[in-house]
């Protein structure tokens, strides 16, 4: 007799747990169905920003969801150290994009005029900085540095250790973790859902879909849906540097132990085992022009991976009409948004009602099928 | 901790540990002629800043990591000792320019 679950949530990368993280904190009993090491895990890939500027044109909900996300991480990252230990390395003192030369800069002060311009957003404060500006806060940037925007809100964390502290902190709850246990097929059944994996049957009141990009093919089966696509990403690596970086950059930052990652390339490609020296050698080159002192530090790893990408590059929430009790979560920026999922998305899906003015405007009903533009802006 | 071989006829050079002094043989890598130098040669590590000597002698470990004229994180055990070079013991993190 398999053990029945309040909410079964397939998929157990940033996304997924911090929805299990938060189900479980509110008393609920949760099963977390995963794959196996070897799956292109996107929470794996992430360049663990906790990013606000330039995020939600076109969507000036977006904002308004970001911002409350900036603003709860405190919160997430406190809970999360008084129950694991973990101290997850959250810094929100502000971050910067850089421009190199003339036409960056200009480029750079029309996307934040547009940003400004948009009725409905949440005002975050977003502004441009000349160089010599820049320098008082980024003493080290080298001559090309135009100069850059700031947001007061832009921060960065430990991604990898809030993965972990999330999964510590299943266990404190009380929360299965189920990994190699892909979902192949979903039905329900007098009320229940019933997730056929490999290993068996599993049978839930509740289930959350938040297994990326598999968030395609799963959310039919229960009558939604995730129109996603997958990109790819490079990250460079640096050797650990005593801090030079007080303030996290777009494309660089430098984490809490002292290495440089540098990153933040897309491509159009799914396969995560090859890396293409010549996006790297473009990424570095723009890293050591904006600091030059980077140049003398060695690259330690290099690599690709692949992220989740919703068509329109905002965010997917979704109860689903036809099989009530079935939610869709997706998004690409799974670092920035975990305090909303661990807080008020797994408050909703326990209340078993998503609130239309919190996150109303993130129903995939706004595709309407056909295919919007990606604009989901860095 | 490490004697010499008498049978080691090799020409003496002068390297500097932290601006002392230090005999060394050509044909040294920087990790060897820091050990048989008898002096306190613990690095500190990058993170947690634990004592460290030269462990593995052949490029693996990195746990010889040393400023060699004034470059910080240079593996001591895959470079030769010259006339005059400048060690510095690295105690934590790389310095960045360095």
């Amino acid at each position: 007799m398999p053990k029945d679950y309040d909410v079964a949530v397939v998929g157990g990368g940033l996304l997924g747990s911090a929805i299990a993280w938060g189900l479980g904190r509110l008393g609920k009993s949760v099963a977390v169905l995963d794959e196996g090491d070897i799956t292109k895990r996107a929470s794996r890939a992430n360049f663990a920003l906790v990013w606000v500027q330039s995020k939600g044109l076109g969507m000036p909900a977006y904002t308004v969801w970001t911002v409350q996300a900036s603003q709860a991480w405190g919160r997430l990252a406190s809970e999360l150290k008084q129950q694991t230990g973990l101290d997850v390395s959250l810094q929100q003192n502000g971050g910067f994009h850089l421009t190199l030369g003339d036409d960056e800069f200009g480029q750079r002060t029309e996307l934040v005029k547009r940003m400004h311009n948009q009725t409905g957003a949440a005002d975050y404060k977003m502004e441009m900085l000349s160089a010599s500006e820049v320098t008082k806060s980024l003493p080290l940037i080298g001559p090309e540095v135009s100069g850059g925007s700031y947001c007061p809100l832009d921060g960065h964390v430990n991604s990898l250790r809030t993965f972990r502290a999330f999964h510590t902190g299943f266990k404190a709850f009380g929360i299965d973790y189920l990994p190699e246990q892909p979902v192949s097929a979903i039905s329900k059944d007098g009320g229940e859902f019933r997730l056929t994996t490999p290993k068996g049957e599993l049978r839930a009141a509740k289930i959350v879909l938040a297994a990326g990009n598999a968030n395609q093919t799963l959310a039919p089966m229960v009558g939604l849906y995730a129109p996603m696509g997958p990109t790819r990403g490079q990250i460079v690596v640096t050797e650990r540097t005593m801090p030079f970086l007080p303030h996290p950059l777009t494309t660089i930052r430098q984490t809490d132990e002292g290495t440089v990652m540098i990153g933040d390339s897309k491509e159009d490609e799914l396969d995560d085992r090859t890396w293409k020296p010549s996006i790297s050698g473009v990424m570095a080159d723009r890293a050591q022009r904006m600091f030059p002192h980077l140049a003398r530090l060695n690259v330690v790893r290099s690599w690709s991976g692949i992220r989740v990408m919703p068509q329109d590059g905002f965010p997917i929430y979704d109860q689903s009409e036809t099989h009530p009790g079935a939610f869709v979560a997706c998004c690409h920026s799974g670092v920035t948004l975990a305090s909303n999922h661990a807080f008020d998305v797994a408050r909703m899906i326990a209340q078993g009602a998503l609130e239309p003015e919190l996150v109303g405007a993130f129903s995939a009903s706004r595709f309407g099928g056909a295919g919007a533009a990606n604009n989901s802006g860095y | 901790m490490f004697r010499r071989s008498e049978q080691d006829k090799r020409p003496q050079l002068q390297i500097f540990v932290d601006g002392v002094a230090v005999a060394a043989r050509q044909g040294d890598t920087v990790s060897a002629a820091l050990l048989a130098s008898g002096q306190d040669a613990r690095r500190s590590t990058a993170v947690s800043g634990a004592p460290r000597l030269p462990y593995c002698m052949m490029g693996v470990c990195f746990d010889c990591l040393v400023t060699i004229d004034g470059v910080g994180n240079r593996q001591g055990c895959l470079v030769p000792v010259a006339e005059g070079m400048q060690i510095e013991i690295q105690k934590g993190k790389r310095e960045i320019g360095r």
